[in-house]
């Protein structure tokens, strides 16, 4: 196809792209829309407002009526923090412990290495629902000595949700390809200078490894915030839910008739919004993240 | 294979440092895997007072057991065929040949998972003992095999869009990408509302918009648009995470090679033809097979929207080792589930490393 110099086509063209654009991302943005706008509406007006485009609008009678409705209805500040807390207390743990085992496999020599990491390897194609069964026998039944002593059985707690996803596959291997790559002169001269590995670790690597921290947090964090099947299982008990278990609380409206729709709406803006502007905020970071998996494989 | 520097042995530190990484990964995932496949092959229960006992393969026979049966239609006592009040041919019932009847002890138990007439005057009949798994199977092979494909080539569509120099254009990556940071269980509990009969947007957005000539329809209450309506929902959430991997994918094809094709009077589809898509042959394997172990692991949206139903037509796999390992608390026959599914995604693993290995 050759190249047209005609001006007029050319901003045809243009146009034709912008449209083709905005139309898709009409696609993928609508629902967001119509979620935040529902949240804000009675229920009566929001149905309402379904059979026409006022549904993606801020019209009509718009108040936090419905996010008060369903503060009453669920403990949504408890499950908030319970979801903060899991979430924050992986991630950390996670960079700590998956840091290191890159830092391991990638600079130190040691028997069984290549062993090893082929295991971990191989780890990748374990989807996790394959083993959430045996998993929660398994979990059902771990011992614990915490402040209150011994205890038999992980079941209802904050460590059943977060010690299982502190290590794992893909983000060693991130780590590992990350130092890889960085340059080994640096650590060959601090090895000359009589500093150990662990100095090495902390004084030389992890301050280059910013870019590889970001990627790997932002990762955990999307699967941590919003784990569903696994806290569902596993905690039965109000006081250690999560945000997305929470949600079943409004279940019960689906059979008793006149579903609380706009109370839901509500809930879900307030546990998406956060993330969605915190996305936005940094969305190059986060696009970054999910590209750097597809060295993957 | 991590690479080799020229630094000293460390068994020490090395060890030291792999620990609490691999022995978190030994302890929560190969012990979990090895836990279903032993599990899988027992009667283990999450709360029982009875010891567990060793079953052989009943786990797996239980599930995957079908038969074929094939009937003559019922004839009355001159030897004429039955027929209904429509004119269609009766035929004896099943549970005569299914429960307790010594000439046909293979399908003891079974029940009809679909049937459909031979000629004129015979129907065959597929057989399962575990009508609700095999639909689950069903299900999620059907799942798997549109959304894969459709999935890959969506994305695939997107980033070769977005990957044009346009101002602006990094503000609809940033939309199209969007949903992928939204949690799955939001978007299902969205999307339901959003396919709701009576008060849902889509249907009565299509009818005001087509001045009420648009019939509404039971989107996920309708067995034939069930499957269909998740399967939309799920591409529509996670298409935006696959097309920032093939756009990462086409940025490391070389502009000499696209400088060459235009110089040579190459078409757009010639350049994709013979630049683009050769280019992008190992992100498309990577692509694919993530897709596909996604969408074999498909259970949220099924829990959150329609429970398996209606009528059996969206249960999946994974939903049907829930419902067994946590809902009826039968371990063994949630870890035999977990295990057939996983013997699927290895099948699909096997497939890339063999398609990885015939390029080199």
């Amino acid at each position: 196809m050759s190249m047209s110099n005609n001006p007029d086509n050319y901003g045809l063209r243009l146009v034709t792209r912008y449209v083709v654009l905005t139309v898709i991302a009409i696609i993928f943005a609508f629902p967001l829309v119509f979620m935040i706008m529902s949240s804000l509406k009675p229920d009566q007006q929001l149905l309402a407002d379904t059979s026409s485009l006022k549904a993606f609008l801020p019209v009509g009678d718009i108040s936090f009526q419905n996010y008060e409705n369903a503060f009453s209805r669920v403990p949504v500040g408890l499950f908030v923090f319970n979801s903060m807390l899991v979430t924050s207390v992986t991630v950390v743990l996670s960079l700590f412990v998956c840091s290191l085992s890159g830092f391991s496999f990638a600079y130190l020599k040691w028997r069984g290495r290549d062993l090893l990491f082929s295991i971990i390897l191989a780890t990748f194609i374990i989807p996790f629902e394959t083993i959430a069964i045996p998993m929660l026998l398994i979990t059902s039944k771990l011992p614990w000595i915490g402040l209150d002593g011994f205890s038999i059985g992980w079941l209802n707690t904050y460590r059943v949700q977060i010690v299982p996803f502190i290590a794992d596959g893909l983000t060693i291997f991130l780590f590992v390809q990350y130092f890889k790559d960085l340059p080994v002169e640096l650590i060959e001269a601090a090895r000359v200078e009589g500093t150990t590995w662990w100095q090495i670790y902390r004084l030389v690597v992890i301050p280059l490894s910013g870019p590889v921290l970001a990627t790997a947090a932002i990762l955990k964090f999307l699967v941590m915030y919003n784990q569903y099947l696994w806290p569902m299982i596993v905690v039965q008990q109000e006081e250690y839910r999560p945000v997305m278990v929470g949600l079943q609380y409004f279940f019960q409206t689906f059979t008793k008739g006149g579903i609380a729709w706009g109370e839901i709406m509500a809930y879900l803006s307030m546990i998406t919004v956060p993330v969605l502007a915190f996305y936005l905020y940094i969305q190059r970071a986060f696009i970054a993240s999910v590209a750097a998996t597809g060295v993957k494989g | 294979m991590p690479p080799t520097t020229n630094l000293t042995t460390s068994n020490s530190e090395g060890w030291t440092m792999i620990s609490p990484g691999f022995g978190l990964i030994v302890f929560f995932i190969v012990l979990p895997f090895l836990s279903a496949i032993i599990l899988s092959f027992t009667n283990q229960r999450l709360i029982s007072p009875n010891p567990t006992e060793y079953v052989g393969l009943a786990n797996y026979k239980q599930l995957l057991s079908v038969g074929v049966l094939t009937l003559d239609p019922k004839r009355n006592s001159n030897g004429a065929v039955v027929r209904d009040k429509n004119g269609a041919l009766k035929y004896p019932r099943l549970r005569n040949f299914t429960r307790n009847n010594p000439q046909y002890p293979h399908i003891k138990g079974m029940r009809e998972l679909f049937s459909w007439n031979v000629g004129d005057n015979q129907r065959t009949y597929i057989l399962a003992r575990d009508v609700v798994f095999i639909k689950a199977v069903i299900n999620t092979l059907l799942f798997v095999l549109i959304v894969a494909p459709g999935q890959g080539g969506l994305a695939l569509c997107l980033a070769l869009l977005i990957n044009q120099k346009l101002r602006g254009i990094n503000i609809y990556r940033a939309i199209y990408f969007m949903p992928v940071v939204v949690s799955i269980v939001v978007v299902s509990l969205l999307w339901r509302f959003i396919y709701d009969y009576e008060s849902g947007l889509l249907n009565n957005l299509l009818s005001s918009l087509t001045f009420g000539a648009f019939e509404s329809v039971n989107w996920i209450g309708d067995t034939d648009f069930a499957l269909g309506s998740i399967i939309v929902m799920s591409i529509w959430q996670a298409v935006g995470f696959h097309m920032v991997i093939w756009l990462s994918g086409l940025q490391t094809i070389p502009p000499s090679l696209y400088e060459a094709a235009r110089i040579e009077g190459a078409s757009k589809w010639q350049t994709f033809r013979y630049v683009t898509w050769p280019g992008l042959r190992n992100t498309a394997i990577l692509v694919f097979v993530v897709i596909t172990m996604q969408a074999f692991a498909l259970f949220t949206q099924i829990d959150v929207m329609t429970n398996g139903g209606p009528l059996d037509s969206t249960q999946s796999i994974v939903f049907q080792a829930v419902e067994r390992g946590y809902g009826k608390q039968d371990i063994s026959g949630g870890s035999a589930i977990s295990v057939l599914l996983f013997v699927m995604v290895l099948c699909i693993s096997l497939l890339q490393r063999w398609l990885t290995q015939g390029r080199s």
